[in-house]
C-alpha cells in the first residue's frame, strides 16, 4: 500500500523542524521514493578526474541505483552515460575502472560506441536498412548524462534534466574541496588505489547525520580511542612521543566543551561542516619538509592560510563527506532501506612527502574500515537505531539539540559545534530536493 | 631443534589460542617487532603507502584485545567468538641455522556474534623467528580471496 505515492504534502510531513518520521529511515517507500526523485534531482560525485588519467580510461559507479560509466574521450573531455547497451541492456563495463581503448565494445552483439558515448558500429548493419532504426533511441548510441561538472578534478553529476545549477547547488561549500587540493604543492590530487569498501545494515542517512554528530565520539569511541590512549599511557615508558596511532586515535575522547568551540558552519542545500576555529585534525605533527614545499608554491602566507583551514567533516548533500585534512572521501552508496554500502577514498596529494599519504591511509583503515574498532562502534549504533526505529513506542527522531525557533532554512551560519542544526539542514535539503519535481497537483487529484 | 612439525604445531596452536579466546598467550606469540597484515590487494607488497585492512604492531592488537573486554565496547554485546578451519601449513621455508622459518596455510575461518554469522576464506602467511627455544611471530598475513569486497564488521582475528 503505497503511503506517499508522489504527494509532496505527504512526503514534507515527515520532516518537521526539529524531527523527523522514522519512515525516512525505514520504509521502503520512501526509499524508493529517493531513489526516483532526490538522487535524481541533487548532485551526486561519481569520481575523481585522476582515474581517468588517459584516453580510453573509465570508472564505473551508482547515482542514488543507476549504472553509470565514465570515460575519458580521445579529446580529453569526461563524458558520462548510463551503463547499459541501447541494444539490449547488457552492461557494457563491468569493473570498477579500466581502459576500453579507443571504443566500448558490448560483449553481447559486439554494436560498438565511441568514448563519448556516440555509435561507431553495428555488425550487419544492412539489417537495420529501412527499420525506422534511425528513429529509435537506440541509434543515438549510450544514453547520456548531460548536466556533468568537474570541479578541480572531482566529477559529479545530476540525473535530471531540469534542476538546481552546479554552483547554486554547491556554492561556498566547494571552499573544503579547494582546501583539500591547495594542501598539495601542485593543488593536485591523486587517486591510486581502490577504496576501502565497509557493508553497513543501515539507512544511508545515519552515516551522512553521523558525520556531523559531535555529541557522540566521547560516547560511543570510549571503547576503541579511549582504550588506544589508556593503552599507550600505560605501555609508553620514557617515550614522549605520540606514535602516529594514538595522535589519529586519541582526539575523537576530547571532551564536549572541545567541540562546542570547534562550531559548525551550515550552507544552503544541505551542506555543511564541522570543525570551524579547530578540530581533531588540528594536533596531527608536522611532516618534515611538507610546509617548506608549500612555501615555495604558495609563499608563506597563503601557505600557512591553506594549512590553517583544518576542518574535520564536511557533508556534500546528499551523500558524501570530505575531509580536506586527511584527504579522504566517504561515499555512502544506497543499497536498500536498511543496507548501505560506503567506499572511502584517499587522495594523493601531489607533490607532498609520501608520510602524507601514509597517514591518510592509516586514517582510513583505523576509522572507515570493516576490520576498524571504530567503525565497529559506530555501526553498533546505526544497527541498533534500524532496529530500535521499528518501535512504536514513538515515531519520531529528536534532532531539537540547540533549536532556536527562528532558525532559517537554506543560509550559511556558524553556530555551537554540537548543535545538531547541520541535521536539520540536510532534513530541510531533503524533502525539498524530493518533491522538487514531483506533481504538484495532486492536491487537486484528491 | 626447530623442525617443519614445530613450524606446524605453531600455526595449529595460534589458531586454537584464537578460537579459544586465549588473547594474552597469542599476543605472547608475537615478537616484539611483529606485525599483524591484512592487505587490501592481490600480492600487495607494501602496508604503508597501499591501503590495508590491518597493519598492525603489538601495541595496536593490544588495544583491540583490551576493546573486546570493555565495560562499554557495545559492538561486543553479545560477544563475537570464531572458528578457524586449517589446511595442513605448506613450509616454505625451515632453516634453523638462518633462523627463518616461513609457512603458508590455506583456511577458512568463521566469525558469529549474535544470530549473525560470517565466512571469510584465504591464506594466512607466517613469517617467524627462533627466540630462544621457541617461535615468535614477525609477520602474520591474511589474503582473503576477496579482500575486494565490502564487508560487515570484522572484529576479531583471522
Ligand atoms: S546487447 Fe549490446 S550489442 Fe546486443
Ligand atoms: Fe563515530
Amino acid at each position: 500500500m503505497a503511503k506517499y505515492g508522489k504527494d509532496p504534502r505527504a512526503i514534507g510531513a515527515l520532516v518537521r523542524d526539529a524531527e523527523v518520521h522514522r519512515d525516512v529511515y525505514i520504509d521502503p517507500e520512501v526509499f524508493e521514493l529517493e531513489m526516483e526523485h532526490l538522487f535524481p534531482n541533487s548532485w551526486i560525485y561519481v569520481g575523481h578526474a585522476s582515474q581517468l588519467s588517459k584516453a580510453g580510461d573509465f570508472i564505473t559507479a551508482n547515482i542514488g541505483r543507476q549504472p553509470v560509466v565514465a570515460s575519458r574521450h580521445t579529446d580529453g573531455s569526461i563524458h558520462l552515460f548510463y551503463n547499459r547497451c541501447p541494444h539490449k541492456g547488457v552492461k557494457i563495463a563491468s569493473e570498477p575502472c579500466g581502459n576500453t581503448g579507443k571504443f566500448f565494445r558490448c560483449p553481447y552483439h559486439a554494436w560498438s560506441f565511441k568514448t563519448d558515448g556516440s555509435l561507431l558500429a553495428i555488425p550487419l548493419k544492412k539489417g537495420y536498412e529501412g527499420t525506422g532504426f534511425t528513429d529509435t533511441q537506440a541509434s543515438g548510441g549510450l544514453s547520456r548524462i548531460r548536466n556533468v561538472v568537474v570541479y578541480r578534478d572531482f566529477i559529479f553529476a545530476r540525473l535530471s534534466e531540469n534542476g538546481v545549477g552546479f554552483e547554486d547547488y554547491f556554492g561556498e561549500s566547494l571552499s573544503t574541496i579547494d582546501n583539500m587540493a591547495d594542501r598539495s604543492p601542485e593543488g593536485k590530487l591523486a587517486v591510486e588505489a581502490a577504496p576501502i569498501r565497509y557493508m553497513h545494515t543501515c539507512n544511508w542517512k545515519m552515516l551522512v547525520e553521523n558525520q556531523t554528530d559531535t555529541c557522540h565520539p566521547m560516547v560511543a569511541h570510549e571503547s576503541s580511542a579511549g582504550t588506544a590512549i589508556k593503552v599507550w599511557q600505560r605501555e609508553q615508558g620514557e617515550s614522549t612521543e605520540k606514535p602516529m596511532a594514538v595522535q589519529l586515535y586519541g582526539p575523537f575522547m576530547s571532551p564536549y566543551e572541545f567541540y562546542e568551540q570547534s562550531g559548525i558552519r551550515i550552507w544552503p542545500n544541505g551542506h555543511g561542516h564541522t570543525g570551524v576555529a579547530n578540530s581533531i585534525h588540528s594536533n596531527y605533527s608536522d611532516v618534515e619538509g611538507y610546509l617548506d614545499r608549500m612555501v615555495a608554491a604558495y609563499g608563506e602566507k597563503r601557505a600557512h592560510e591553506i594549512l590553517g583551514e583544518v576542518r574535520h567533516n564536511t557533508v556534500y548533500f546528499p551523500n558524501i563527506m570530505v575531509k580536506g585534512a586527511v584527504q579522504i572521501l566517504r561515499n555512502f552508496i544506497p543499497i536498500a532501506v536498511d543496507r548501505t554500502l560506503v567506499e572511502s577514498w584517499v587522495y594523493r596529494l601531489v607533490g607532498a612527502p609520501d608520510k602524507l599519504y601514509e597517514r591518510a591511509l592509516m586514517y582510513n583503515r583505523f576509522i572507515n574500515a570493516p576490520t576498524s574498532i571504530v567503525g565497529h562502534d559506530d555501526l553498533e549504533m546505526y544497527e541498533r537505531a534500524q532496529e530500535g526505529l521499528k518501535s512504536n513506542g514513538n515515531q519520531w527522531v529528536n534532532l531539537r539539540r540547540l533549536y532556536e525557533s527562528n532558525e532559517e532554512p537554506d543560509v550559511t551560519a556558524v553556530i555551537n559545534g554540537t548543535s545538531e542544526r547541520q541535521m536539520r539542514n540536510q532534513f530541510h535539503a531533503w524533502a525539498k530536493f524530493i518533491t522538487m519535481d514531483m506533481d504538484q497537483g495532486v492536491e487537486a487529484a484528491e | 631443534m626447530i623442525s617443519e612439525k614445530t613450524i606446524t604445531d605453531f600455526i595449529y596452536r595460534e589458531a586454537d589460542l584464537l578460537d579459544t579466546m586465549q588473547w594474552q598467550a597469542w599476543l605472547d606469540l608475537f615478537h616484539p617487532e611483529g606485525r599483524y597484515w591484512m592487505p587490501l590487494e592481490w600480492q600487495q607488497q607494501d602496508p604503508v603507502l597501499q591501503p590495508s585492512l590491518m597493519y598492525e604492531d603489538l601495541m595496536l592488537m593490544k588495544v583491540r584485545i583490551e576493546r573486546l573486554a570493555g565495560e562499554r565496547t557495545f559492538s561486543q554485546k553479545p560477544k563475537s567468538r570464531c572458528h578457524h578451519l586449517l589446511q595442513a601449513p605448506q613450509i616454505l621455508v625451515c632453516d634453523p641455522a638462518a633462523g627463518i622459518f616461513r609457512a603458508k596455510t590455506s583456511y577458512i575461518y568463521t566469525e558469529t556474534r549474535g544470530d549473525t554469522l560470517e565466512r571469510f576464506s584465504g591464506w594466512a602467511s607466517h613469517d617467524l623467528v627462533q627466540v630462544g627455544d621457541e617461535l615468535k611471530i614477525k609477520l602474520k598475513r591474511i589474503d582473503l580471496v576477496n579482500f575486494d569486497a565490502p564487508f560487515g564488521n570484522i572484529q576479531l582475528f583471522m
